[in-house]
């Protein structure tokens, strides 16, 4: 199961700063743990955010192990017009989950 | 009402007027992660409920939503008043165990595996449906057994250091262990994301972590004993406002 919970908010005044949310599902193995018997647990990480408005990127995020689990980002951007905001987030083991939000900007 | 229960019970219990959540013992940022859903990371097990709901199973096809409906509906304040006794089983069980207790007698779908990512993901749907709503666990004679046993172990000194759970949850609440500050106990968000955990678990899973914290040996998950305690718990929490999937650190 990839789920992401996302915070876009619906409307927004044309300039106006605005935060956007990002949760999602992952457990974000670090690589650097033992299994009770000793064998190493292979790294299974996100690697990137990225965030496009309108198809031009306006956040990305490159992640590395010593983020936890279920990484929660939140980051800022103006809202510039209507439209789409596509988030996709890629990782070890081809882990790409992608998922978008509508944005009216008035 | 209650029946007569043991009179150290009453006078051990913590005042109705001093009850506090384990939310009230959070810093500031933790319980600004409980109160956004869409910054709590329980609610992405919620959500995967909400798909289970629907997903039919078993031979016949079956799937919650098929004799329940909608659970924001159907299932509102069913976590509030579990464990509850199973005329069935002639004892009370859990929101885990009820979960499968329908997957097996009405979709004939095999049990999922307690703490398995499934069922954590129905038990946390259905809790989330009762949020907001008071605990009440229903005291009867069916039930009076029970919850006399659940008070039992908690009264009971266990494992190497020799601690029963009231020795620091009614007796030294508020104050610190390790670095820590003890809560109350009361299980009012459960499941629940716990930080130490990365992830959502119930509370069986987190007596048992209690119980090897004492050095005692844990009660296999699904065991009476759990069970009584969770019953007693719940009880002792009666009236509190339900919180589930809570954060704790």
């Amino acid at each position: 199961m990839a789920s992401a919970l996302i915070n876009v908010p619906p409307r927004a005044r044309r300039g106006e700063i605005i935060e956007i949310k990002t949760l999602i599902s992952h457990t974000m193995e670090t690589g650097f743990r033992r299994t009770q018997l000793g064998a190493p647990i292979p790294r299974d990480i996100i690697r990137r955010l990225v965030c496009t408005y309108n198809g031009a990127e306006v956040f990305r995020a490159e992640l590395h192990p010593a983020i936890s689990a279920n990484p929660f980002i939140v980051f800022s951007t103006i809202a510039v017009e209507s439209g789409t905001l596509e988030f996709q987030w890629t990782g070890d083991n081809g882990f790409s989950v992608t998922q978008s939000a509508a944005i009216l900007v008035e | 009402m209650t029946l007569a229960l043991a009179a150290s019970a009453f006078a051990a219990e913590i005042p109705t007027a001093d009850r506090r959540s384990g939310y009230d013992f959070m810093s500031r940022e933790t319980r600004a992660m409980q109160d956004d859903d869409t910054a709590n990371p329980g609610m992405l097990w919620v959500l995967e409920g909400g798909a289970l709901w629907t997903r039919k199973t078993g031979p016949a096809g079956r799937a919650c939503a098929d004799c329940h409906g909608d659970a924001r509906v159907s299932m509102k304040g069913v976590a509030a008043r579990h464990p509850a006794f199973d005329g069935a089983r002639g004892r009370p069980i859990n929101l885990e165990q009820r979960i499968n207790a329908c997957r097996t007698d009405r979709q004939g779908a095999p049990p999922l595996a307690y703490e398995s990512r499934e069922l954590l993901a129905l038990a946390a749907y259905v809790a989330r449906q009762s949020r907001g709503l008071p605990i009440k666990i229903a005291i009867d004679q069916r039930t009076q057994p029970f919850l006399e046993a659940g008070l039992a172990i908690y009264d009971r000194r266990q494992g190497q250091l020799n601690l029963a759970c009231g020795q620091c949850h009614d007796a030294n609440w508020g104050r610190q262990l390790a670095g820590n500050v003890i809560p109350q106990a009361h299980p009012t968000g459960y499941p629940l994301y716990r930080l130490e955990w990365q992830g959502l678990g119930s509370l069986q899973r987190r007596l048992r972590n209690c119980l090897v914290g004492i050095r005692a040996e844990p009660y296999e998950y699904g065991a009476p004993e759990l069970v009584q305690l969770e019953l007693y718990l719940m009880w002792r929490a009666r009236g509190m406002t339900f919180e589930a999937p809570a954060v704790r650190p």
